[in-house]
């Protein structure tokens, strides 16, 4: 018998999704921030418009921010007509994204509830039930029973503090894995041709009578027609090298994972009242996070009694968990806008193009987003799709408030 | 978690805390003389600095008295707390 190095029969290692690049002099459109939304709007810039001079560049390794971070949850039942539009152009391209990047994505549509606890709720919630429904998004209204019978762990009895007294539905919505949606976008736009240059941190953005040039970075400085922001809580920081101020507040953003679990929970479940929400990923985690932490902090970390008020939420709302364990807790850092709807579009610096304020709710956005900011970069015209998420809406007063909708406490 | 020094009941844990944001934003003397951009600037932007910020803290489990902190946003260092009305202590 021949003694065999370990290892040697694996199989050899697997392709590279994509090539590293070395930033090249000058590109057309420089990319800032390699999260879900840069990768996404780098995919359909070139593939809808056929710009492939483009590069990304991510301070840190490829989706490693906030798109490590957030707990994947994917839906359309905001209340307005303009959140509408942007959220559920997102879903349907969630619903071809799978055959459309050629990658697996584990997208689930297992649906989700957002419950109501008090009278205030239920007709907070039957509204916009009608709102989406008015905007053919697929809602329904179900009375306590009828939550029970889509998630049968939830606690519908009266004795709790806060019962159970319904829940919208959203049967279209559920989740994703959210590495493999950034890992299809990188590598759908690396195979167009795009750079994705990791480790390159723009630490300065060059302005020549109103119109900006280019970016200076960790890696030198690059020439750029067009700079397309995307950089999350690093937003304002951003924005600043620029003279752009942006109405933000980055704040840290928990989530949390217990061990492994046979399959307990079948869909998506959120909660305002007692604030909480919790899906099952495919492997089996509990996966749960809620509100922000309350202080300005940029920080990848919040505060224990932020996990320890949701952990008691989620107890509440499913007594079976309560053997389950904490495994592991980590925070992001989000940009909050006053109104809880994104800021997407043109900035008063010529070239310039801002997507931020997505706080809590931007994973699930993101080729819809990507699709739209790759439009507004393209043309130099908002999409009309993002043109009411512009930033003088601040200005005009026209706010969208999602609040109610946004399901995460600012 | 944050560990504050009320200045008024001495190191208490953040929990006790209510947040209330950049300190030193005057309500505008003269709001009607107000253009829209400076009004939309006074209501909807905030510094957000990756750094040293002044901010409002409550201690409402506590004293349920108002102050003043700068901490730092990178590092969560809390750098000074100083009574409402006083001046902004300049910090290293």
């Amino acid at each position: 018998m021949t003694l065999r190095t370990p290892g040697a029969d694996l199989p050899d290692h697997p392709d590279r999704l994509w090539r590293p690049a070395e930033p090249k002099r000058a590109y057309d459109v420089v990319i800032v921030g390699g999260g879900g939304h840069g990768l996404a709007t780098a995919y359909y810039l070139a593939k809808n418009h056929g710009i492939t001079n483009v590069a990304v560049l991510e301070r840190g390794w490829l989706a490693g921010g906030n798109m490590a971070r957030n707990t994947t949850i994917i839906r359309s039942n905001y209340l307005w007509d303009e959140s509408v539009g942007i959220y559920e152009h997102a879903l349907k391209l969630w619903e071809g994204l799978e055959e459309d990047l050629g990658y697996p994505l584990l997208f689930s549509q297992r649906g989700v509830l957002n419950l109501a606890h008090s009278l205030q709720d239920v007709r907070d919630s039957v509204r916009r039930v009608n709102a989406n429904r008015l905007n053919g998004v697929d809602a329904e209204w179900l009375t306590p029973e009828q939550v029970k019978e889509v998630c049968p762990i939830v606690d519908i009895s009266p004795h709790v503090r806060y019962p159970v007294l319904g829940g919208t539905y959203q049967p279209r919505a559920g989740i994703a894995k959210h590495d493999y949606v950034a890992w299809g976008f990188a590598k759908a736009a690396a195979d167009l041709g795009v750079d994705m240059i990791e480790h390159c941190e723009v630490t300065g953005l060059d302005v020549r009578d109103g119109r900006v040039t280019g970016v200076q970075t960790t890696r030198g400085p690059i020439a750029a027609k067009k700079v397309a922001l995307a950089a999350a809580g690093h937003s304002s920081v951003v924005a600043g090298y620029a003279g752009v101020s942006l109405p933000l507040q980055s704040h840290p953003l928990q989530a949390l994972v217990s061990e492994l679990l046979e399959p307990v929970h079948p869909t998506v479940v959120m909660s305002n009242a007692v604030h909480v929400y919790v899906s099952q990923a495919h492997k089996g985690e509990l996966v749960m996070g809620a509100g922000i932490d309350a202080a300005n902090s940029y920080r990848q970390r919040g505060a224990f009694h932020i996990i320890e008020r949701q952990m008691s939420a989620a107890l509440e709302l499913f007594p079976v968990f309560a053997r389950a364990h904490v495994l592991r807790t980590w925070g992001g850092v989000v940009d909050v806008t006053p109104d809880a709807s994104p800021i997407v579009g043109l900035t008063p610096v010529e070239d310039l193009y801002v997507n931020c304020g997505w706080g809590t709710g931007g994973f699930k956005a993101t080729p819809g987003v990507g699709w739209c900011y790759a439009h507004t970069v393209a043309t130099g015209e908002p999409h009309p799709l993002n043109a009411p998420f512009s930033l003088d809406r601040f200005t005009t007063g026209k706010l969208v408030d999602e609040h109610g909708a946004a399901a995460v406490a600012h | 978690m944050l560990l504050i020094p009320c200045p008024w009941c001495g190191p208490r844990d953040e929990a006790e805390f209510h947040y209330g944001g950049q300190a030193h934003v005057a309500y505008p003397e003269n709001p009607a003389a107000l253009s829209d951009e400076e009004w939309a600037r006074y209501l909807f932007f905030r510094d957000n600095p990756k750094g040293l910020f002044a901010e409002r803290w409550s201690h409402t489990a506590g004293c349920r008295r108002w102050f003043n902190a700068v901490r730092d946003t990178a590092t969560n260092e809390i750098h000074a707390v100083y009574r409402v009305g006083e001046p902004r202590p300049v910090t290293a």
